[in-house]
């Protein structure tokens, strides 16, 4: 039973760190970023060449990949996202379009790969990473398997979010983003930067995402198309959750992370999909603003 | 007398040559190379094991080429790339049967893929080489198929497992679609036959990498040996997984029927130690042939590193079944090479290998091999010489009772 749980829990951890960044673009933006799975690749891929050229552990490569994905992000945002506000279809275009060439970016190693240059860390194949020696024993509590690395990624997992939470509530930035939230032409009259403020919070989004790539590399497979999938979960919990709430995208993915878990045990995988999906169809239709929302202004 | 026609033909194509030569020289080549359809994912999520079959495939015609050609011509190959999209396969199939001419496809991949060349390939009456190993069940005129089937990778492997290993409880997982399904039926009757009984027979899908559930429920099964019909990077998840939640190889080990060299590299072999793989052809293998065959093929990619697996040694050798078979045929048309490769013989890095007579399979040898943390296997068990290739093996073909023949396929047997 406690099993379950945990699996339950580790599963809603891995959603919630895709679900975090995508939550607060989405909701601050209004842009639905669908180059977030691309920037958790991007974060993966980092983890993978730290570890090939700077002989770097996971552990390093979370702030490395923070970074990287932050400016990252905030070259798109300056680039492609900024020219698009208030049309959200064209910017669900454009981000898209963003994901393929990020992908492909990899997958033909930046180009060089024309040139028959082969970088190792990069390219169509599968790249591993590995974990930490700490993480390698699973720790016996009784009849419970605690599994290290799981347990990283749900502290890791807590921990973001506390960090969001702190940057959210408890400073100006934050305060500020709150107002473009909730109203974004007020927020702007009211002499707040709206520009300056977007682009730092797509850059901390795309950052998020970049961590939340070090935690999967250590579990998934890394590759170029590691990301497309995960777009999608993510949004399931931010649909859920209600957009913009960080409460909301914190019991959001437990629940589903939960729900996956026990159908999958007592029935099987394919079907606790199936059944995930239909209770976000249910939730949707019931509360078609989430659970938990703000009220805009 | 062979000889003669040749030359014969040969001062024919001469005296036309330089009657047409003013026209162009386009005609020219046409007349000295056979022109063939190399036809595999280059790009997409398959690329990564397509391209290595794509490699040996053009690393066979080139030293092909380079020892003078088939019947005095050069093989021409045409690259095509199918995207790792079974539409896309389909059309590059008709593209390379229509407009290119060729006379042979090699290529595809993944069941899907092949499922949408065939059409073509059975309405021009081309012919294609489909050199993966996969689940049977197919008996066309115009596919010879290279790699090996259900009875080739568990005929020995499920005895194996239960005789040697003293296994009693397996455990069967997939990933969702026909494969691994079809796979499961061979093994369920294998593991009753051989005495041991299967406690689970799970799937999830493809691409899909949280095997938290499964793992806990293949521990919870009581199951003393895991039979794995994983496809796809979900195998390198799969392993990780198993370890994290702190099951060993030694006590209840993987015996995978995908797993390749490919596969382990990519997963780390400390995580794949202890597990097993069944396949004709391991990089493993320990005759000079193999051995020159890896050096050859890490030259010809310019990757010290690269590894060499089952499908792309197939992919490898089926262009030298085919070019014994042009060899053999007296014309250079799909159907006369589908005539003459019955029964055509090849030594290969994996051992004798023989197109059947009665259903275009190979007949091949099948190994067993266990892997090792430098993530190559040591093989632990081999059949003493090829084994009959039973595409229908799952609905009780024998070698005595064949479902597919000559004739094409028996449908009141199944």
């Amino acid at each position: 039973m406690l099993d379950t749980v945990f699996i339950g829990l580790s599963l809603g951890s891995v959603l919630l760190l895709v679900a975090l960044g995508l939550s607060i673009v989405y909701g601050s933006m209004g842009v639905i970023n669908m180059a977030h799975g691309e920037l958790v690749m991007i974060g993966a891929y980092t983890t993978v060449l730290c570890q090939i050229y700077l002989d770097l552990n996971l552990f390093a490569a979370i702030p490395i990949a923070f970074v990287v994905c932050a400016a990252l992000g905030l070259l798109i945002e300056k680039l492609v996202i900024r020219r698009l506000y208030n049309r959200l279809f064209d910017t669900l275009l454009a981000t898209w379009g963003v994901a393929i060439l990020l992908q492909q970016a990899i997958r033909l190693e930046f180009g060089l790969s024309f040139f028959g240059i082969h970088v190792d860390g990069l390219g169509p194949g599968l790249q591993s990473v590995s974990v930490p020696e700490v993480f390698n024993e699973p720790i016996m509590i009784g009849d419970f398997v605690l599994q290290p690395y799981r347990t990283f990624i749900i502290l890791i997992a807590l921990l973001l979010s506390a960090i969001t939470w702190f940057l959210m509530y408890r400073t100006r930035i934050g305060q500020q983003v709150r107002a473009i939230m909730r109203n974004k032409e007020m927020a702007a009259a009211c002499g707040i930067d709206v520009k300056k403020i977007n682009a730092i919070t797509f850059a901390y989004g795309s950052g998020l995402a970049g961590v939340a790539g070090v935690m999967m590399s250590g579990f998934k497979t890394v590759m170029p198309d590691m990301g497309s999938s995960m777009v999608v979960d993510g949004f399931l919990v931010v649909v859920v959750g209600g957009v913009g709430s960080l409460v909301g995208s914190i019991v959001a993915s437990g629940l589903l992370g939960q729900l996956n878990g026990f159908v999958a045990f007592f029935s099987n995988d394919i079907i606790a999909r199936a059944v995930v999906f239909a209770v976000v169809i249910g939730i949707i239709l019931w509360r078609p603003r989430g659970l938990f929302n703000y009220k805009g202004r | 007398m062979n000889l003669v026609k040749n030359l014969v033909g040969k001062c024919k194509i001469a005296a036309l040559l330089t009657s047409v030569s003013i026209m162009g020289s386009s005609a020219v080549h046409a007349a000295e190379e056979i022109k063939v359809g190399v036809l595999f994912s280059q790009t997409g999520g398959l690329s990564i094991v397509e391209k290595s079959l794509a490699s040996a495939t053009l690393m066979a015609i080139d030293e092909i080429n380079e020892a003078g050609g088939v019947k005095g011509m050069m093989i021409k190959p045409v690259l095509e790339d199918g995207a790792s999209d079974p539409k896309t396969f389909n059309e590059k199939a008709s593209k390379l049967v229509i407009r290119d001419r060729v006379a042979t496809v090699f290529g595809g991949y993944t069941s899907a893929s092949r499922k949408a060349i065939l059409p073509v390939i059975e309405k021009r009456k081309n012919l294609l080489f489909y050199p993966t190993f996969y689940e049977g069940f197919e008996c066309s005129k115009n596919v010879v198929y290279t790699g090996s089937v259900p009875n080739q990778q568990l005929n020995n492997y499920i005895p194996y497992l239960v005789n040697t290993l003293g296994k009693k409880k397996f455990f069967i997982v997939g990933s969702n679609y026909l494969f691994p399904k079809e796979m499961a039926k061979v093994a369920k009757k294998l593991i009753e036959e051989n005495g041991a009984e299967w406690v689970g027979d799970e799937y999830l899908e493809l691409g899909h990498s949280e095997w938290g559930s499964m793992v806990k429920k293949i521990k919870d099964s009581g199951a003393d040996i895991v039979l794995s019909n994983v496809v796809g990077d979900s195998i390198i998840s799969f392993y990780r997984e198993y370890a994290n939640q702190g099951i060993s190889q030694a006590d209840i080990p993987i015996a995978s029927t995908v797993t390749s060299e490919i596969e382990v590299a990519a997963l780390g072999g400390k995580y794949a130690a202890g597990s097993y793989t069944s396949f004709p052809y391991f990089q493993a293998i320990d005759t000079e042939q193999n051995k020159a065959f890896i050096e050859r093929y890490r030259a010809y990619t310019k990757d010290a590193s690269a590894v060499t697996h089952h499908a792309m040694e197939s992919a490898y050798s089926s262009v030298y079944l085919w070019a014994a078979a042009v060899e053999k045929s007296e014309k250079v048309t799909p159907s006369a090479i589908r005539d003459a490769v019955k029964g055509v013989s090849e030594e290969t890095p994996s051992g004798l290998m023989t197109v059947s007579v009665q259903n275009l399979h190979s007949s091949m040898t099948p190994r067993i091999a266990q892997w090792k943390e430098d993530g190559q296997g040591v093989i632990v068990d081999e059949f003493d010489g090829p084994v009959l290739p039973l595409p229908y093996s799952a609905y009780g073909e024998t070698a005595e009772s064949l479902f597919c023949s000559e004739s094409g396929l028996d449908s009141s047997k199944l």
